[in-house]
């Protein structure tokens, strides 16, 4: 399934929960202040890591690009535009918009 | 029949998410769906025994957690480190529920048709 974050990982305990509850092989894709997560060099990129290993990770390149941290992007992220968005919750019968 | 999940990690009435939830809970039970109700982080807090909301002026909408077993509404599960974490056991919650970790909660998420957050 498709988890999708849209907080800041700084700000609510979203990211944890999402990270805890989340099946190996699930997708998690970050938009709006959910980004910041994607940015390396963090308090928590060593979670991020692991979560790239273990999950398939996307962030919303706009999002990313307003935020001014798509030079940051950290690898194993994959970065989509708006379309990308779509085919995600075409290609994974359920999504949780986390809020 | 479609398998409905209510995710709610919010505290009861600092924000309107809680009750906003309940009401779409009993709608979609009205349509006779396959309900579950998750409470995980702060929206264990939804389900404490005891709340006494007159003195903020704000309906004490908690008792309507214990009615939903009257609309087959039986699917309640809490997760357990969000209690834990909070110092609260099954023992301080209104209704019973069923305590599960993060994984089994992601294996029951899995299985959904829809999974609304609240």
């Amino acid at each position: 399934m498709l988890h999708i974050i849209n907080k800041s990982p700084f700000q609510t305990t979203t990211l944890d929960s999402c990270l805890d509850t989340a099946l190996p092989g699930s997708a998690i894709l970050f938009i709006e202040d959910g980004v910041y997560a994607a940015a390396q060099g963090s308090a928590i990129q060593e979670r991020m890591r692991v979560a790239c290993s273990t999950f398939k990770v996307f962030a919303l390149q706009p999002d990313m690009d307003a935020r001014g941290v798509t030079a940051k992007a950290m690898e194993g992220v994959t970065l989509i535009d708006y379309g990308g968005f779509v085919d995600l919750t075409v290609q994974y019968s359920t999504s949780h918009t986390w809020l | 029949m479609k398998k409905f999940m209510f995710v709610n990690r919010k505290a009861p009435y600092g924000t309107i998410y809680a009750l906003e939830s309940l009401e779409v809970v009993l709608i979609t039970a009205t349509f006779d769906q396959d309900v579950s109700l998750v409470f995980m982080d702060d929206g264990v807090y939804e389900l404490v025994k005891g709340q006494q909301t007159k003195g903020i002026g704000i309906k004490n909408f908690s008792p309507s957690y214990r009615a939903l077993e009257g609309y087959d509404i039986e699917k309640l599960y809490v997760d357990q480190a969000s209690l834990e974490r909070r110092g609260l056991t099954p023992a301080d919650l209104l209704v019973s529920v069923e305590v599960l970790d993060k994984q089994a909660l992601g294996e029951l998420m899995q299985q959904q048709d829809v999974v609304l957050s609240f």
